[in-house]
């Protein structure tokens, strides 16, 4: 098992590059602990699978290191970086049997064949596949063969990471919690370092520790679930966390004061005055409240989704959505609304300013 | 304006695709065909729009009947899950597609598609092909053809199933407001329960080829007239749980967890109700109870938490507004507001919001 570290790393596709939106990939750092459960989240296009390419060593990086404990192996192929990698559709030998396929990463690595069926036996036990071990791999369901990629990913204790490339793709959608649960309990068990790559923040977030949030080639976050919900670092991050996700309005700041068109708004930050082009107030549309004063709005349209009203609101800095409780009366017409100063952040140029 | 299935019955074979069935739909509604896959949402919209003729029965519209009246006589727009448009037209030429076939005058049509492409944000992109747009604008495209003209039945069979999440979101809120000023009856097939809530409008609960329940959607929610109804109408699934009522206190079989109830229900097993939204970490409603159970895993979507437990020998599952990690395996204690319960007796009747 590896710490993983990537130092400075950017990619691009062209042979040349002028503009920004010629990288694939700009100025990647991060560190992934050893025996961490880790999540690159982003929509697609957002270069999260150039980045897993760059780690398993199918792409080589325009520029930066890819470092496995402190070891620079940017140069190394793939088979010598040791990793494990677990696909969105099964890879695995319908012919053989469930035991054979589970077996076949062990084989001529010049392990025993006593131990390769410990091994074995002990996946197949914590994936609960036991009782199908010796039948045929054609005859399973989608998910049963998958089971048995994710369990041939996990049955080598050699690698340095595990990397789950959208695995969840082909199970239906009932039973997705079930190999989450699975997955997440694995993890707990054997403690490898996984790196999980989705657009689906439901995935990331139930699986990972960390988030890694990707847009537009860049980083914009690495944090806990949590963080990305309570304080998102990029205005990205709040509109695609979350649904709906976050209201982002354009505001003024003047001399310490921060406004929306003319109303002071009251915040935690402290700024006198600033250089960005733009900026922006967020602030999620679970942390707004009707008031007697404050924001003036008016109501467009109210959804009652049978367990919460989303509100769609029009103020003079642009429209606001606000969540409350089925039992909320909800004004009509004209109507004042309050953000919770503790959840009220600014942004720079996208940026969270602090 | 009304569109009615007076007895249709659809059979392939000796198998029977759609049970007698009676809907009428009126003027300007949004009407939801709610149903899992293969429930039969797609046949039924293929007999309404005369794509399909049914085994029995008839429909009618405006008062008409319209039963074996080709596809092409009659005035339908049908837009579909995949995004059907022609590979080798524009974008402006997709859209005025329809208008061409009939003849339209071209500053008509010049008038009429620019109208259209406006509503559904694709005015900057009329002259791309639909290769070179996001799987978003491919299906607005696709909307916006059926649209343009003013047909008197849109038929939309699950538009959104291949958007991303964000994508879906956006487009989901726009729907409503697209027909608002329309004279037209829309129909909107989909497996999502929160498409529907959010659409409002009616909705029909469809399962296995029946229809279970045909009412306003919020009433079909908070009322479901049988436990299928509820199942069908609620993501994540329904907790569902056999009980016993002695005097005014019900009792879990697998557990022993019991509460006061105040109703004239004669003493005797029933099943209890519980949507994933009432059982939560933190306390709601006046008569909250406790329940423990051991995490199977907590699913985390950005703003809210579905933490799957075990209780007595059943698989429970909640939903909390927020982000509350929990590990596999834990014991947890949560919430349920047995206000919101519903009862169903033993033929699977409602019985009462006791």
């Amino acid at each position: 098992m590896s710490k993983i570290s990537l130092k400075n790393l950017s990619h691009s596709y062209l042979k040349s590059q002028v503009n920004k939106e010629d990288w694939a990939l700009r100025n990647i750092n991060i560190d992934w602990n050893d025996g961490g459960a880790y999540a690159l989240l982003g929509p697609s296009g957002c270069g999260k699978t150039t980045l897993l390419n760059i780690i398993s060593g199918l792409i080589d990086p325009t520029e930066g290191q890819i470092l496995f404990n402190e070891e620079d192996v940017t140069n190394k192929n793939p088979v010598e970086r040791n990793i494990a990698q677990i696909f969105q559709f099964p890879v695995i030998y319908d012919t053989m049997t469930v035991f054979d396929n589970l077996a076949f990463p062990l084989k001529n690595r010049g392990i025993s064949e006593q131990e390769i069926k410990n091994k074995v036996e002990e996946i197949a036990e914590m994936l609960e596949l036991t009782s199908t071990l010796h039948n045929r791999a054609s005859g399973l369901t989608a998910d049963g063969k998958q089971k048995i990629s994710l369990g041939r990913g996990l049955v080598r204790s050699d690698v340095n990471v595990i990397m789950f490339d959208e695995p969840l793709t082909v199970i239906d959608p009932h039973l997705k919690w079930i190999l989450r649960s699975k997955l997440k309990e694995l993890h707990q068990k054997i403690n490898r370092t996984m790196i999980y790559v989705t657009h689906d923040q439901t995935e990331a977030l139930t699986f990972a520790d960390q988030v890694v949030v990707m847009h537009e080639a860049e980083i914009v976050q690495i944090g806990t679930p949590v963080e990305l919900f309570e304080k998102p670092r990029h205005t990205f991050v709040g509109h695609f966390i979350g649904s709906p996700g976050m209201n982002i309005l354009p505001c003024k700041i003047d001399n310490g004061t921060i406004s929306l068109n003319g109303n002071k708004l009251e915040t935690k930050i402290d700024i006198k005055n600033n250089s960005f082009s733009k900026t922006e107030v967020g602030i999620r549309p679970e942390f707004i409240e009707f008031n007697e004063s404050g924001l003036p709005v008016k109501i467009i349209k109210v959804s009652n989704t049978g367990r919460h009203k989303i509100i769609d609101t029009v103020s003079e800095s642009g429209k606001i959505k606000v969540i409350a409780k089925s039992s909320t009366n909800i004004p009509t017409g004209s109507a004042y609304l309050n953000f919770k100063k503790d959840y009220t952040y600014v942004y720079g140029d996208n940026w969270i300013i602090e | 304006m009304s569109l009615e299935l007076r007895s249709v019955e659809k059979k392939v074979g000796q198998e029977t695709h759609i049970y007698e069935t009676n809907l009428k739909f009126e003027k300007n509604t949004i009407n939801v065909l709610l149903g899992s896959t293969l429930a039969g949402k797609t046949t039924l919209m293929q007999i309404m729009a005369g794509l399909d003729k049914p085994t029995n029965g008839e429909i009618w519209f405006n008062e008409k009947n319209v039963t074996g009246v080709k596809v092409q006589k009659r005035n339908v727009s049908m837009v579909y899950q995949q995004f059907i448009n022609y590979p080798n037209f524009n974008v402006y030429d997709n859209i005025a597609s329809p208008l061409k076939i009939t003849g339209v005058d071209s500053n008509e049509i010049k008038n009429r598609v620019g109208k259209v492409a406006e509503l559904l944000k694709l005015s900057p992109m009329l002259n791309k092909r639909p290769n070179e747009l996001s799987g978003g604008q491919q299906q607005r495209t696709a909307l916006a053809r059926a649209l343009v003209k003013d047909s008197d039945l849109i038929l939309l069979d699950e538009p959104l199933a291949n958007l991303d999440f964000k994508l879906r979101e956006e487009l989901r809120e726009e729907l409503p407001k697209l027909f608002e000023d329309r004279d037209c009856i829309v129909v909107y097939a989909t497996t999502e329960p929160s498409d529907a809530l959010l659409i409002g409008g009616y909705t029909a609960t469809l399962l296995e080829g029946k229809i279970v329940q045909h009412g306003k959607t919020l009433e079909v929610y908070n009322k479901p007239n049988s436990l299928q109804s509820a199942q069908v109408f609620s993501d994540p699934p329904m907790n569902i749980a056999k009980i016993k009522k002695e005097g005014d206190v019900c009792s879990l079989i697998s557990d022993q967890l019991s509460w006061k109830v105040h109703s004239k229900l004669k003493d005797g097993e029933y099943k209890v109700g519980i949507r994933p939204h009432n059982i939560t970490t933190y306390k709601e409603g006046s008569n909250s109870l406790e329940i423990s159970g051991k995490v199977l895993i907590s699913e985390l979507s950005g703003s809210e938490s579905l933490i799957h437990f075990t209780n007595g020998d059943l698989n429970w599952v909640s939903l909390s507004n927020g982000i509350h990690q929990k590990n596999v395996g834990e014991q947890t204690k949560l919430f349920m507001n047995s206000d919101e319960f519903l009862y169903f007796d033993e033929t699977n009747k409602l019985v009462n919001n006791v």
